[in-house]
């Protein structure tokens, strides 16, 4: 009997994650609904900061565009560690354990489940933004960046909800989290751009949180169209993050997956 | 080089701030044998099946399967054994077939023999028609099949079976011992099955190993650890509830007391079966009428007793949490016995 | 002896949901964490808004970030109570509640007693964390009455409201539909601005959203200019009303079940 290759190993999980996301309307309707249902409201209920000297559109929905990627994210931490630790919960890690799986392919197998509702999250709210009439000023191109930022930034939040899952095996404690992912997004450039924000702690925190440079570099390809530096700041932290999140997650899972 | 399926010396396994969960344990199952593992929770047998399957080193001493060592040669471990664990493991969003794919496909068996292997085990444990539905919708009976079958996707020499029939219906359980004993007996497959059902180690197991807090406290084959205790017990219950006492004083007489039904009274009989006439002699002597008079053989859970003082059935660590148990219960006190 | 067993079922309930509060962190924080994390990103991401030529509100931004983290902490104080009532149902607790109590409608008077403890402890909080935070409180003894009772009585609608869902669905996964209503009635009332600088879908929103006379009304109360009390309260005694209709409703529904 051969061994399966590696290729077929990430394949196979890669089926099972996607798979698995697809069949739980539970995740991805919330995942869809809740940050388009915020982008409404925001929309309405913060049109008038626009008249602030010096923000940088009429339209408060183009601005809040941007926060859909990221709170989409945060659902995708949170389904990818609910599912990560259904896994460890039922013995699911301990069935494939016990045969040839190699961990670098369950771990690029769980990821392909994170990208694939990202994907989904993303084209969602690219086209509700287009169909309500935020006009992305960095085109066809800008779109197909916002897609890729978003989906790193997903990959990166997804790799917490895992590691936070593989760390503890419990989906209860995935679900604790999510006030602390939602803190980060709440003190960063959410809401104001960072040079109106007043209050002096506040902006040197939301200077500090790479999520203000995750949310400056999509809003930037919808707003102003192609800013480098922007864009090269909001990649970059969505990269670390996600290097970072990545390791750990690999870290913990092979403490969790302790086979001999 | 030993022909052994598997075999420990020494093998112990301890947890951070915890008790040793195996406790220096030392066994042999030779090839094809049925092996039963018989203890309460919290006795240690899924530790020791984690550590026999790979899942956990030991923190001591020495362990070989299929003739590898656990620790050195895991992967070799892993390649000629299946496990069925306690937990059913099985992803409730994927269908029997689905489970069956991507386990035929991890053990590199692809294309057809993928699917003509998936099939066969499917048709064994009786699940065909169900295959293509979501495991959600499956019956614990049906869970735990699916579980076997893909314990025995790869053909291996030997299974791990952890309290396979626990929250089994009757049936459900024969059904599973039924599959257990072909696969000892036409396959040749050694079986190291886990349980603390004094019933399912009697009829499966060739040999059993009896585990208490860690260590093994007698081993052999059902007949024979029985028969260690040698002695019988009777039990009678009187006609007239009233004479339970006057039974008991009776009965004391031919040996020391054991547990009983609540309406009668049972000792073990110091003398063997030939007291059993004595007993109904003493007992009408008396003028107590009996309403049913039982001799019992002895079983594994008196084995159990004689080794170590406690019946097997309720000798386990509860292990429940209580962190809000007594808020409850005083709630339900005052809710019960309150007045204004 | 009818009042005194109603009395000792709705403290016997009262109590021990308390004290599982109290012993358990992770029920303690979410009821206080997401006030705060709101209070702390609008109070300080957003305080640049009361620039917004016709924003008039004399208190300050911070303040009028309270206003509505107060409600929203009262309000949500309710609904997590409601939170536990469901997990009671599907723990089979309730059956035994429901069997013991010789006056069942004690039984929620006893979560309503422990949704008011939490409530007030959750408050409590917040007004501390928030005082620190530069909050000026320009009401006196009554205005603060008036504010706090209000409170009280939005987090009792909410928890006889999340009572009702629990005790009609009697699981766990009541826990959306006890939360997204409450979500909506306080997200589509003037959060961030006056109502006058609400714009599109949700000024009409909010124009038939009880929610907003309750809010004003407690902006007014804070800021010692009381406006629209009386329908306010009106409304938030309807509100609780209506809620107390569902939830002897949620009742008689678990009753029929157990």
């Amino acid at each position: 009997m051969s061994r399966s290759t590696l290729a077929l190993q990430v394949g196979m999980l890669a089926r099972r994650s996607v798979v698995r996301t697809m069949r739980q309307p539970a995740m991805i309707v919330p995942a869809l609904f809740f940050p388009l249902l915020l982008l409404s409201i925001n929309s309405s209920g913060l049109d008038s900061a626009t008249n602030l000297p010096g923000f940088p559109t009429d339209s408060y929905f183009q601005f809040a565009l941007a926060i859909a990627f990221v709170q989409g994210a945060l659902f995708s931490a949170g389904s990818a560690g609910t599912n990560v630790a259904a896994d460890v919960e039922t013995g699911f890690l301990n069935r494939l354990s016990l045969t040839p799986l190699r961990r670098v392919a369950l771990l690029l197998g769980q990821l392909a489940g994170i990208l694939a509702l990202g994907l989904i999250q993303a084209v969602t709210f690219l086209g509700v933004g287009v169909v309500f009439g935020a006009g992305i000023e960095a085109g066809v191109l800008g779109a197909l960046v916002i897609v890729s930022l978003s989906l790193l930034i997903s990959l990166a939040f997804g790799c917490i909800g895992a590691f936070v899952a593989l760390r503890t095996g419990s989906g209860e404690t995935v679900q604790g989290i999510f006030p602390l992912l939602f803190a980060a997004l709440f003190l960063s450039s959410m809401s104001l751009p960072r040079n109106l924000i007043e209050t002096d702690w506040f902006q040197t925190v939301a200077t500090w949180n790479p999520v203000s440079y995750m949310l400056e570099g999509i809003r930037s390809l919808v707003i102003t169209g192609w800013d480098g530096q922007a864009l090269a700041l909001g990649f970059a932290c969505a990269t670390a993050l996600a290097v970072l999140m990545l390791a750990a997650t690999s870290s913990a899972l092979r403490t969790r997956m302790m086979r001999t | 080089m030993s022909t052994a399926a598997i075999e420990t010396y020494g093998l112990v396994r301890e947890f951070k701030k915890g008790p040793r969960a195996v406790d220096a344990i030392d066994l042999r199952v030779e090839p094809g044998e049925v092996y039963g593992f018989l203890g309460p929770n919290g006795a240690g047998k899924s530790t020791t099946v984690h550590v026999l399957t790979t899942l956990l080193p030991p923190t001591a001493g020495t362990a070989r399967v299929a003739g590898h060592d656990v620790v050195n040669e895991g992967a070799a471990v892993r390649a000629a054994i299946g496990a069925a664990l306690q937990e059913a493991a099985l992803d409730p969003f994927l269908t029997g077939r689905e489970h069956m794919t991507l386990q035929t496909a991890l053990h590199g068996i692809r294309g057809e023999d993928g699917r003509r292997r998936a099939d066969s085990l499917l048709g064994r444990v009786g699940l065909t028609e169900a295959a293509d539905r979501k495991v959600r919708g499956y019956s614990g009976g049906m869970k735990r099949r699916l579980d076997l079958a893909l314990a025995l996707v790869h053909q291996p020499r030997i299974l791990f079976l952890d309290e396979p029939t626990t929250g089994l219906d009757v049936q459900s359980r024969s059904a599973l011992w039924a599959e257990v004993q072909r696969l000892a007996s036409d396959r040749g497959v050694t079986v190291f099955l886990t349980t603390q059902y004094l019933e399912e180690a009697d009829v499966l197991a060739d040999r059993v190993g009896i585990i208490d807090h860690g260590r093994i406290v007698a081993e052999g084959t059902p007949e024979a650890l029985k028969a260690e205790i040698g002695r019988p017990s009777v039990e009678a219950v009187p006609a007239d509830s009233g004479d339970l006492a006057q039974t008991k004083d009776v009965l004391a007489r031919f040996g020391e007391e054991v547990a009983s039904s609540p309406k009668g009274a049972a000792v073990r009989l110091s003398g063997g079966d030939a007291q059993l006439a004595d007993v109904v002699r003493a007992l009408d002597a008396q003028d107590i009428h009996v309403e049913h008079i039982q001799l019992h053989a002895p079983t594994l859970d008196d084995v159990f007793l004689a080794k170590t003082g406690r019946s097997l059935e309720g000798a386990g660590d509860g292990g429940e949490e209580e962190e809000t148990a007594t808020a409850d219960a005083g709630a339900s006190r005052q809710l019960a016995g309150q007045e204004a | 002896m009818s009042r005194g067993t109603f009395t000792s079922v709705a403290l016997a309930v009262g109590w021990r949901n308390v004290h599982n509060y109290f012993k358990n962190p992770a029920m303690i924080v979410p009821g206080v964490l997401f006030p705060l994390f709101f209070f702390t990103a609008f109070a300080g991401g957003l305080s640049r808004v009361d620039s917004v030529p016709g924003f008039d509100y004399a208190a300050g931004y911070t303040a009028f970030v309270y206003g509505f983290v107060l409600l929203q902490a009262s309000a949500f104080g309710g609904i997590f109570t409601g939170f536990s009532i469901a997990r009671d149902f599907e723990s089979g607790f309730s059956r035994r509640l429901m069997l013991a109590a010789p006056r069942r409608s004690g039984i929620i008077a006893g979560y309503w007693v422990a949704a008011v403890t939490r409530a007030m402890f959750n408050v409590l909080l917040i007004t501390v964390v928030a005082l620190i935070a530069g909050l000026d409180i320009a009401g006196g003894p009554v205005d603060l009455l008036g504010l706090y009772t209000l409170a009280l009585i939005v987090n009792a609608a909410a928890m006889l409201f999340g009572s009702g869902v629990a005790m009609r669905l009697r699981t766990m996964q009541a826990g959306p539909a006890m939360q997204v209503p409450a979500f909506l009635f306080l997200f589509l009332a003037p959060v961030w601005v006056p109502y006058e600088l609400l714009a599109g879908w949700v000024h009409t929103a909010a124009t038939v959203n009880p929610v907003t006379l309750v809010l004003e009304a407690g902006r007014g109360f804070i800021a010692a200019d009381p406006v629209k009390v009386l329908p306010a309260f009106a409304v938030a005694l309807g509100l609780a009303a209506v809620s107390v209709l569902w939830a002897r409703g949620g009742l008689r529904s678990a009753e029929r079940a157990a």
